[in-house]
């Protein structure tokens, strides 16, 4: 190994900046998991009958599913018993209605995360901009903001346990309809004991007046965190929406759970943007956040699109697959994706474009950076339908090692059942060069801002994606979560 | 003033300075010339501070100041800039990102405050115009697919705008036709100020007929062998290195 990349391997070592927990009173659910838990929940929550039985159905059939192996992943196995399924302030009683009723505790908190929870406009760049918020505290939704001025348009933006109240019809409609519960062990385990997320309704014809966004925070110690988004996106309309998340830095391993449903009407558009930077355990491994998402969106109507990008930074373990279902004619997904692993952080993630319309396409950029002893695997799927004429996907598979020891991997799957579809697969895998590091140095650039610059470079088709409030945090993002890496 | 004081380094174990000694005086164009090689990249690698250029004895001095020791960024931003003969590319930078980058670092490191950006954005496009590069070459990820010519251009901004007080030109004059040549020297015949001096190393007499030095020096095997004024590039041109050497020897 060369010099430079020695220097590079010892680079200082930055602590995780959202690491710390406030001290904020938790009411919790009984520890484990059990039916007397998932009912303990139902009724914090005040849910209608059928969503128990939903929550029920889904445990029953939970406890006869085997956790996958498949992924590139290796951890101890999870005691599913010795976690908390349902963490609550206790300041949010009844769940604050206005700002000035959240307890200053907490506004504390998401201003130290950065995130604004007013309902000022936000500076980004020369322009501003507003962004709605809503803010995810453990099991509960803290607030939400803008939602008046989103209900002069129709927009529905909520937690989703407030819309079961305002739009009971809406959510029994969808949930459940992209990713059911019997789907995968984890979004089963979701369907029994999810607790908050948010949900969104864009009218037909709207274009939503601004970014949508849910920060969700883990703090409650041994609490797992099983988010339920659903997004719905009528026919002409548009949405962009954006979800951050953090938690503090723990000695154990916590287990973040979510489930993601979009869907896209004839001529919608919606744009998913995740900005994912849970706590990632020490240098040496120990604790940060276990992630098993199952993320998907559904282009059920004719050119339709849906468009999924993520930048993972976070997480001891990310299990993660946003995919698209193009069932509309003519419908579009895109998946743009930045993964960073470091130190012994494992990712497997990627995505499954399942093209069943015609002229259906579809776009895979995903730009892998694997640093430290860190594993970084992208896997992907890529299915046509017999019937899907026209159909056509690109992919462009890009890793990137910093140093020697860690590893990058890529399990592209094709299936096509329609001989004419049009499928393109391109992969590189490249280091930073010597010669490219010491170019930086000699123009009076440190090492961690090169190393910071030459991977925003690789990762910029990605980058140029998010929603300009977010690049710049994101770009940010990249360079901390690589400091110390390169060992 | 650059003061290279009985230089030796080794790269991998093997000894390729062996006793260098040079001083460039502020305000003058020393120019280094020397076979295949006999060292001259290295010179400039080490001026610069590449890690794996071992110093084993001998010292740089630089401004009164023993930078032997400092890190490359240190170097760059006490004003040692060096023209690569290879510029690098790097992928999804912009050259003006890049720039901007390079620029706010360097102040950063001196304690001065960085730029704002319409000030820069005002520096930038006036030294590109004299250099004949386009506002979309500024746009572009640096040095990628950019010909030998641009990319020594671009060499050239950079060092327009980051006002080195010593500037070290890698064979500038390699792979450029004589108008890119000519430009990139009229650029640099532009920077040449009382307190900057240049380090200009070529293989060719022509490249000093427009960047006329003050010193020319022949580097062969590790050490100089042989200064003199510009005339000595006309004799090397004529007589070739191995006459010069053996006779000055
Ligand atoms: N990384 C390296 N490993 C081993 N040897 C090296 C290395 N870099 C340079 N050398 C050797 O050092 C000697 C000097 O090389 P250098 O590049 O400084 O020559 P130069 O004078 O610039 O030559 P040229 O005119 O061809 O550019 C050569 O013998 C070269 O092979
Ligand atoms: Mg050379």
């Amino acid at each position: 190994m060369s010099e430079e990349t020695n220097t590079l391997q010892d680079l200082a070592d930055q602590k995780y900046k959202y690491g710390f927990v406030s001290d904020i009173e938790s009411e919790l659910a009984p520890k484990g998991l059990s039916e007397e838990v998932i009912r303990f929940i139902s009724a914090k929550k005040d849910e209608p009958d059928w969503l128990l039985q939903y929550r029920l159905d889904a445990y029953r059939r939970w406890l006869t599913l085997e956790e996958p192996a498949w992924a590139r992943l290796r951890y101890p196995r999870i005691d599913f018993q010795d976690a908390y399924y349902y963490a609550a302030p206790k300041s949010d009683k009844d769940g604050p209605k206005t700002l000035d009723e959240v307890d200053p505790e907490l506004l504390r908190t998401y201003e130290k995360l950065g995130i604004p929870l007013h309902e000022r406009e936000v500076l980004a760049g020369v322009q501003e901009r507003k962004v709605a918020v809503d803010a995810v505290f453990d099991s509960v939704s803290v607030v939400t903001t803008f939602k008046k001025e989103l209900a002069k348009v129709g927009v529905v933006f909520c937690p989703i346990s407030e819309a079961l109240k305002t739009h009971p019809d809406l959510v029994r409609q969808y949930l459940g309809t992209v990713v059911p519960a019997t789907d995968n062990f984890y979004a089963t385990l979701n369907a029994a004991v999810f607790s908050e997320g948010s949900f969104v309704y864009i009218p037909p014809g709207v274009r939503c007046p601004m970014e949508l966004s849910t920060y969700f925070r883990i703090n409650a110690a041994k609490s797992g965190q099983f988010e339920r988004t659903l997004i719905i996106a009528d026919k002409g309309s548009h949405v962009s929406y954006l979800e951050g998340c953090t938690a503090p830095q723990r000695d154990e391993n916590q287990l973040h759970a979510a489930v993601v449903e979009l869907i896209a009407m004839d001529d919608a558009e919606i744009k998913y943007s995740t900005v994912q930077n849970w706590y990632p355990g020490d240098e040496n491994g120990k604790g940060g956040i276990y992630n098993f998402v199952t993320k998907r969106g559904d282009c059920r109507g004719d050119h339709s699109k849906i468009s999924w990008t993520q930048v993972e930074t976070g997480s001891a373990i990310t299990w993660k697959y946003p995919s698209c279902i193009l069932r509309g004619d003519n419908s579009v997904g895109e998946f743009y994706s930045i993964a960073i692993a470091n130190h012994l952080q494992q990712a497997d993630t990627g995505t499954k474009m399942l093209h069943l319309g015609k002229n259906t396409t579809s776009r895979i950029i995903s730009k892998g950076v694997s640093a430290g002893k860190a594993q970084n695997t992208y896997r992907g799927l890529v299915s046509v339908h017999a019937k899907a004429d026209g159909a056509r996907n690109f992919t462009q598979c890009d890793s990137l090692l910093l140093g020697d020891r860690c590893g990058a991997h890529t399990v592209p799957y094709i299936q096509s059942k329609n001989p004419k579809a049009i499928l393109e697969h391109e992969a590189t895998t490249s280091k930073i060069s010597d010669d490219q590091l010491f170019y930086c140095l000699s123009r009076g650039i440190p090492t961690e801002e090169a190393v910071a610059l030459i991977v925003n470079g690789f990762c910029r088709e990605v980058l140029q994606q998010l929603p300009m409030e977010f690049a710049v945090e994101a770009q940010k993002l990249v360079g901390i979560s690589l400091e110390g890496s390169v060992g | 003033m650059l003061e290279i004081k009985d230089l030796h380094v080794n790269v991998h174990g093997k000894e390729i300075l062996k006793g260098l000694s040079l001083k460039v005086p502020p305000g003058e164009v020393h120019a280094i010339m020397g076979p295949n090689g006999a060292g001259k990249s290295t010179t400039s690698y080490t001026l610069a501070g590449r890690a794996g250029y071992e110093v084993t004895s001998g010292e740089i001095g630089f401004h009164g100041e023993d930078v032997t020791a400092l890190s490359p960024e240190e170097r760059a931003a006490r004003g040692i800039f060096l023209a690569f003969q290879y510029p690098m590319e790097i992928p999804g930078v912009t050259s003006m990102n890049f720039l901007k980058t390079a620029m706010n670092s360097q102040a950063k490191l001196r304690g001065e405050p960085e730029l704002d950006a319409a000030q820069f954005l005002r520096r930038v496009r006036a030294a590109a115009k004299e250099l004949n590069i386009s506002e979309e070459m500024l746009k572009r990820p640096l040095n990628v697919g950019f010909s030998g010519g641009e990319k020594k251009r671009n060499e050239t901004l950079q060092m327009a705008l980051l006002k080195p007080r010593l500037a070290i030109l890698d064979e500038m004059d390699s792979g450029l036709d004589i108008d890119a040549m000519k430009l990139v020297a009229e650029g640099v015949n532009k920077l040449r100020a009382p307190d900057r001096s240049f380090l200009v190393i070529t293989h060719y007499q022509r490249l000093l007929d427009y960047i006329t030095p003050d010193v020319i020096h022949i580097l062969s095997d590790g050490k100089i062998v042989l200064s003199g004024d510009k005339s000595l590039a006309l004799q090397l041109e004529e007589k070739g290195y191995d006459a010069v050497i053996n006779k000055a020897a």
